[in-house]
C-alpha cells in the first residue's frame, strides 16, 4: 500500500511539475510574445469611407460633387442561425427595399465572393422614412445597418458625361490587373473619363478607427483606440468653359442627330468645350441599373456612351482640305497663286470624281478654292500627290489617325489610309484593289477610307493656326486641395513641332476665313453676320449607308485664332446645313462678352471697331 | 511516509476549549486542508467579482454572490460531513449507488437541455448537476463494494465486476453527453481499485485495452462511418494535438486561453486584461477561469491557484495514509486522484496542453454542483481524519 501512495505521489508532483514548467513557459519566458498577441487581439480597424475630390470647370463651377446617402446594409453573420427564420428576415428587408428575394440573394452571393465576411450593401440611397422603419424595429431586422456612403452627384444632370466618367466598385478583373491592381475589393474607383484618368488624385485615403471589440468581433463599450480621419480626394479643376461646353451640347441636342463637338485652345491644348450626342445622364450609374436603362446605354443604336468626339471614326469631307492644301504647298506641287481650272468633275483611270452637285467653279486659286471648296482643285492636288505618299506624310505630322494624348482613356486612333496599308490588306486577300490613285484623290477631300474624328481635326487646325505646334489636348487644368489651393498645375506640353511656312499658313487661313465671311463662301450663310471675324471650314462627308455627315471646323479670330472649334453632325447633310450653324452657336457662347460689347459698340460706333478691338485677345 | 506519528506526541497546535471543539470535531480536522479549500474558494469569488462584473447586465454581482453563497453552503456541508462517520456510507453502499445511477439516468427524463446535453436538474433556486455529486458518490460506494467483496470471486473476476459497477454511471453520464465528467468516473473508479489492490498486471490489461479503444474511437471508427463520440466532441479531443490551426472553431477558445495567459506574464494585467474580458477567451467564468487568473494576476497568481492545489492534494494524499480502516484509504484515495485529475485536465486545458472535455477547475470554477460536491468530497476527507484521530486516542464521536 504504501508503495502504492508513494507511485500516485510521484505522478502527482510530475503532473504539478509539468503545469508549473508550463505556466513558467508561456507567462514567464513567452509572456511579452502573448501580450503582444492579445494587445493585436483586441482591436479591429474599420474603414472609413474618404470623400472624393469634386471636379470643377476652369471657372470653379462644381461639375461633379459628393452627396451623402443612406446605404442598407446587412451584416450577414448576424443573420438568425435559423435558415428559415434568415430566409423570413430578408424577404421582409426585401419587401422594404422593393427586391425581389431573388435580387436579395444574389445581391448577398455576389458581394461575398468579392469580400466575404464584409458588410453586405443591398440598396444605396435609401429613404429616410425606411430608415426610421428600420430604426424602430431593429429587432425584427438583425443584422441590419444603415451606413452613410458619399455618392457621386451630378448638379447639371448630363452636362460633360462623356468627359467626367464616372466611378464604380472595383471589379474582380481590375483587380488583378491594370491601374487598379492590388486596390482593395469594394474600393469605389473613377471607371470612365477624368474620374478614370485622374483617379490616383481624385480618390482619397480611408481613414481607420480602431475599436477595442470582444470575441464576435463587436465594438465594446467606450472602446474606441485610435481614430485617424480619412483624407478627402483633391479637387480637380478642368479647362471646360461650361458656357462653351452647354452650348456644344445643346447646339447637337437641338439638331437631335448623333454628333459630337470639341473646342479646344490652339495654343496649349486646353480642351474648352467636349462633347457628343446623343448624352446620358451619369446619376443612372450612381444606383443598380435597371435592365432598361441597360439597354438604353448598351444595346440601342444610339449609343449614347459612345464619346463621338473622341472615339468616332468619320471621314471628314472638305475639312481635311486644309491638310491637302498644306501638304501641297509644302511639297512644292502648288503655290497659293497656282491657279486651276475647275471644269467641276476629273476623270483618272476611267472613274470620274465630281464636284458636289457638279458645280464648275471655272479658275481657283487657293484661296477661292478653299472659299467655294472646289473639290476638282483638290483631286488634282491628290493626284499629283499619288503615289509619294505626301499626303499621308503631312496628315500624319498633323495627328491624323494617331494618338492624340488626350488625357481621357480612348482607345482609338483611327484610320489614315495610305498605300502601305491598303497594299498590305490586298496582299493578304482583305481587300480587292492595292492602292490607287483614286485613293489619293479621294483622301485629298477627306473621303475613301480616313476614319478620325473632331478631336484629330481639331489639333490639326490647331497646328496650323498656331504656327506648327502640334499640341496635347487636355482636360486636367490644376490640382487643388479641398480649400481651394493649388497643388499643382498641369504643365501644358506640344507633342511635337512641324515647320510651316508662314506664307502658306496665311493664305490658307485667308482661304478658309473667306469660306465663312466673304459672300459666295461655304458657310457665309452662317457667319457672314458674325461680328468676329472666323477662318472656318465645311465639309460633307459621303458615308456608305448613311446620308452625308456635317463637319465644320472654325478657327477664331482670324487671322490670329485663340480657338477651334470642330463639330461633326451625322447625317446632317452639307456641313453649312448643321454642323456651322452649331458651331457659330458655340462661338457665341465663347465670345459671349465680346460679343455684347460689340453690339452695344456697334450701335454707338459701328462694328468695324469694335471687331478691330476684339484682336487684342481673350483668354 | 507516516511522518505524522510524531506530532501525535504534542499537543494539537489548533487546539480550542476541548469542550466545544472536541464536539464540533473541529480539533481533529485537517486545518491545512481546509484552509486550502476555503482559500481557492475565496479567491474564486475575489477573480469572479473582478472578471464578471460585465457578464449579466443589470447584475454586476450576479456569478460572484451565487459563488460565494455556494462557497458558504460547501463549507456548512463539509463541517457537517466531519461529524458523520464515514464507515456509515460503507453501510449504504448500494443505496448510495442506486441514487447515483438514478439520479445520473433521470437527467434524461427530467433534465434540463443546455447546448445540446442533458446534465443538470433545474431547481427553483439553481440547477443542480447531479454527475458532480455522482463522483463523490461512486468513490463512496464503490469503495464500499470492493471492501465488501474483497474474498469473493477471484482477482480476475473482481477486477470485472469493479470495472462493470464503476463504468456503468460513467456510460450513463457519457451519454448526456457529457464526456469530461464520465471520464472523471472512470478514473476515480481506476482509483478506487489502485487503493483496493487490484493487481498492477490487471491495469497493465486495462491500460492497452484504454489505449486500444481510444485507436478505434478516433481512427478506425469514422474511418469505417460509425462515429462513436459527437463530431465537437472529437474536434475538441484532437484540435490541442494541432495547435497551428488555432483559429479553427474548437482550436479558436483554446489558442485564445493559451494567449491570455501568456499575456499576464509575472505580475498580470489586471483590470487592462482583454483577452479574458472581451469575450475571446469562452466560458471564462467556468472552465476557463483558470486563464482569466493568469491574465489578470500572472504568474503570481497563477502559481499560487497551483500551490494551493498541490496543498490540498498532499493533505489528501496524508489521509490516505492515515486512514484508520481500508474503507477510508479507499474513499481518500479516491477522491485525492479525482480531484488531481480534475485539477490536472482543466488546468491543462487552459494552458492548451490537454485536450477541452468540460471538466470544471474543483473550487474554482463558477457552478454550485461542482463546488458544493468538491466540499462535500473533503468533508468526507476531513471526516477520515478525524476518525483517525479519535481511534488513535480511543475515542469516537458519534
Amino acid at each position: 500500500m504504501a508503495l502504492r501512495i508513494a507511485v500516485v505521489g510521484g505522478v502527482a508532483v510530475a503532473l504539478f511539475a509539468v503545469l508549473a514548467f508550463r505556466l513558467w513557459d508561456l507567462q514567464v519566458l513567452s509572456g511579452a510574445q502573448y501580450l503582444a498577441e492579445a494587445k493585436n487581439n483586441r482591436s479591429r480597424e474599420f474603414k472609413v469611407i474618404a470623400p472624393r475630390g469634386e471636379i470643377l470647370d476652369r471657372d470653379g463651377n462644381v461639375l461633379v460633387a459628393n452627396r451623402t446617402s443612406l446605404a442598407l446594409q446587412l451584416n450577414t453573420q448576424k443573420l438568425p442561425e435559423d435558415p428559415a427564420v434568415a430566409k423570413a428576415e430578408l424577404g421582409r428587408l426585401g419587401k422594404l427595399a422593393h427586391m425581389s428575394p431573388r435580387r436579395v440573394r444574389r445581391t448577398i452571393k455576389e458581394q461575398e465572393e468579392v469580400a466575404a465576411g464584409a458588410p453586405v450593401t443591398l440598396r444605396k440611397d435609401v429613404g429616410y422614412d425606411l430608415v426610421y422603419y428600420l430604426e424602430e424595429n431593429l429587432r425584427r431586422f438583425p443584422g441590419v445597418t444603415v451606413q452613410r456612403v458619399f455618392v457621386r452627384d451630378y448638379p447639371n444632370g448630363s452636362r460633360a458625361a462623356h468627359v467626367l466618367g464616372g466611378v464604380g466598385e472595383v471589379s474582380e478583373k481590375e483587380l488583378k490587373q491594370g491601374p487598379y491592381k492590388n486596390f482593395e475589393p469594394g474600393e469605389e474607383v473613377g471607371q470612365a473619363g477624368i474620374e478614370y484618368t485622374y483617379n490616383r488624385l481624385l480618390q482619397g485615403k480611408p481613414g481607420l478607427t480602431k475599436i477595442q471589440v470582444n470575441a464576435l468581433g463587436e465594438p465594446t463599450p467606450g472602446g474606441q483606440l485610435v481614430s485617424k480621419p480619412p483624407t478627402p480626394g483633391h479637387n480637380l479643376r478642368l479647362t471646360i468653359n461650361s458656357s462653351v461646353q452647354a452650348a456644344g451640347e445643346s447646339a447637337l441636342a437641338d439638331r437631335g442627330l448623333p454628333g459630337a463637338f470639341v473646342t479646344m485652345n490652339v495654343d496649349n491644348g486646353e480642351i474648352l468645350g467636349l462633347g457628343s450626342f446623343p448624352t446620358y445622364d451619369p446619376t443612372v450609374f450612381t444606383k443598380p441599373l435597371t435592365q432598361r436603362q441597360v439597354d438604353d446605354l448598351y444595346r440601342s443604336e444610339a449609343a449614347p456612351l459612345y464619346d463621338r468626339a473622341t472615339e468616332g471614326l468619320y471621314p471628314t469631307g472638305s475639312t481635311f482640305k486644309l491638310i491637302t492644301a498644306l501638304a501641297g504647298l509644302e511639297g512644292g506641287l502648288i503655290t497659293p497663286q497656282t491657279v486651276v481650272d475647275d471644269t467641276g468633275k476629273i476623270t483618272v483611270g476611267g472613274q470620274t470624281f465630281e464636284n458636289s452637285e457638279g458645280v464648275a467653279n471655272g479658275p481657283v486659286d487657293l484661296v477661292s478654292a478653299l472659299r467655294v471648296s472646289s473639290d476638282v482643285y483638290f483631286y488634282l492636288l491628290g493626284l499629283k500627290m499619288w503615289d509619294t505618299n505626301q499626303l499621308q506624310h503631312w496628315a500624319h505630322k498633323l495627328g491624323i489617325g494617331r494618338p492624340t494624348g488626350l488625357d481621357l482613356p480612348v482607345a482609338t486612333n483611327g484610320l489614315l489610309p495610305s498605300k502601305q496599308w491598303r497594299d498590305k490588306l490586298y496582299a493578304e486577300g482583305e481587300t480587292e484593289r492595292p492602292w490607287s490613285a483614286g485613293d489619293d484623290i479621294q483622301l485629298a477631300t477627306g473621303q475613301g477610307d480616313l476614319q478620325t474624328n473632331p478631336l484629330q481635326m481639331a489639333i490639326a487646325y490647331a497646328t496650323l493656326a498656331n504656327g506648327g505646334s502640334v499640341v496635347t489636348p487636355h482636360l486636367g487644368l490644376q490640382v487643388e486641395d479641398a480649400a481651394g489651393r493649388i497643388l499643382k498645375e498641369f504643365k501644358t506640353r506640344k507633342r511635337r513641332h512641324v515647320d510651316i511656312d508662314p506664307t502658306y499658313r496665311a493664305a490658307i487661313l485667308e482661304g478658309l476665313h473667306e469660306a465663312a465671311q466673304s459672300p459666295g463662301g461655304t458657310s457665309y450663310s452662317s457667319f457672314a453676320s458674325f461680328p468676329i471675324e472666323v477662318a472656318g471650314k465645311t465639309g460633307t462627308a459621303e458615308r456608305s449607308g448613311h446620308a452625308n455627315q456635317s463637319w465644320y471646323i472654325v478657327l477664331a479670330p482670324y487671322p490670329h485664332p485663340k480657338i477651334v472649334t470642330a463639330v461633326t453632325i451625322e447625317e446632317g447633310g452639307f456641313g453649312a446645313e448643321s454642323a456651322a450653324p452649331a458651331a457659330k452657336e458655340i462661338l457665341e457662347a465663347y465670345f459671349h462678352g465680346q460679343l455684347a460689347k460689340a453690339s452695344e459698340n456697334g450701335e454707338a460706333e459701328g462694328s468695324e471697331v469694335a471687331a478691330s478691338e476684339l484682336e487684342g485677345g481673350h483668354g | 511516509m507516516y511522518a505524522s506519528r510524531s506530532r501525535q506526541a504534542h499537543p494539537e497546535p489548533f487546539a480550542i476549549r476541548a469542550s466545544v471543539g472536541e464536539r464540533l470535531g473541529l480539533a481533529h480536522m485537517d486545518w491545512t486542508l481546509t484552509l486550502a479549500t476555503v482559500a481557492l474558494v475565496a479567491f474564486s469569488v475575489f477573480t469572479l467579482g473582478q472578471a464578471t462584473t460585465h457578464d449579466v447586465p443589470g447584475s454586476p454581482n450576479y456569478y460572484v454572490d451565487r459563488q460565494a453563497l455556494y462557497g458558504i453552503l460547501g463549507v456548512v456541508g463539509m463541517l457537517l460531513l466531519t461529524r458523520i462517520d464515514y464507515s456509515r456510507f460503507r453501510e449504504l453502499r448500494v443505496g448510495i449507488y442506486t441514487f447515483l445511477c438514478a439520479s445520473v439516468a433521470l437527467v434524461f427524463v427530467f433534465g434540463f437541455a443546455a447546448r445540446g446535453s442533458r446534465r443538470s436538474f433545474e431547481l427553483p433556486f439553481f440547477s443542480f448537476q447531479p454527475s458532480e455529486l455522482g463522483k463523490l458518490l461512486l468513490v463512496l460506494a464503490l469503495a464500499g463494494f470492493v471492501i465488501d467483496g474483497a474474498r469473493r470471486g477471484s482477482a480476475r473476476q473482481r477486477t470485472v465486476r469493479y470495472l462493470c459497477l464503476g463504468l456503468a454511471p460513467a456510460a450513463l453520464v457519457f451519454l448526456q453527453p457529457d464526456l469530461g465528467t464520465s471520464m472523471v468516473f472512470a478514473v476515480a473508479t481506476l482509483a478506487v481499485m489502485y487503493f483496493g489492490g487490484v493487481p498492477w498486471t490487471h491495469f497493465a490489461v486495462i491500460g492497452a485495452t484504454l489505449v486500444a479503444s481510444i485507436a478505434l474511437v478516433l481512427v478506425v471508427a469514422p474511418a469505417v462511418g460509425v462515429p462513436v463520440l459527437k463530431g465537437y466532441q472529437e474536434q475538441r479531443l484532437t484540435s490541442f494535438l494541432h495547435p497551428s490551426q488555432e483559429a479553427r472553431a474548437a482550436g479558436y477558445q483554446q489558442a485564445q486561453s493559451v494567449v491570455a495567459i501568456g499575456s499576464g506574464e509575472k505580475t498580470g494585467r489586471g483590470d487592462r486584461a482583454t483577452q479574458t474580458r472581451l469575450d475571446f477567451v469562452p466560458e471564462r467564468h467556468t472552465d476557463f477561469i483558470f486563464a482569466v487568473i493568469g491574465e489578470r494576476y500572472g504568474f503570481m497568481g497563477a502559481a499560487f491557484v497551483l500551490s494551493l492545489y498541490a496543498l490540498l492534494f498532499w493533505r489528501a494524499l496524508r489521509i490516505v495514509t492515515l486512514s484508520k480502516n481500508s474503507y477510508g484509504t479507499l474513499v481518500a484515495g479516491g477522491i485525492a486522484v479525482s480531484l488531481l485529475f480534475q485539477v490536472f485536465i482543466n488546468v491543462g486545458m487552459n494552458l492548451g496542453i490537454m485536450p477541452i472535455t468540460g471538466i470544471p477547475l474543483p473550487l474554482m470554477s463558477y457552478g454550485g454542483s461542482s463546488v458544493i460536491a468538491t466540499f462535500l468530497a473533503v468533508g468526507v476527507l476531513q471526516s477520515i481524519n478525524i476518525q483517525a484521530r479519535l481511534s488513535q486516542r480511543g475515542r469516537f464521536a458519534w
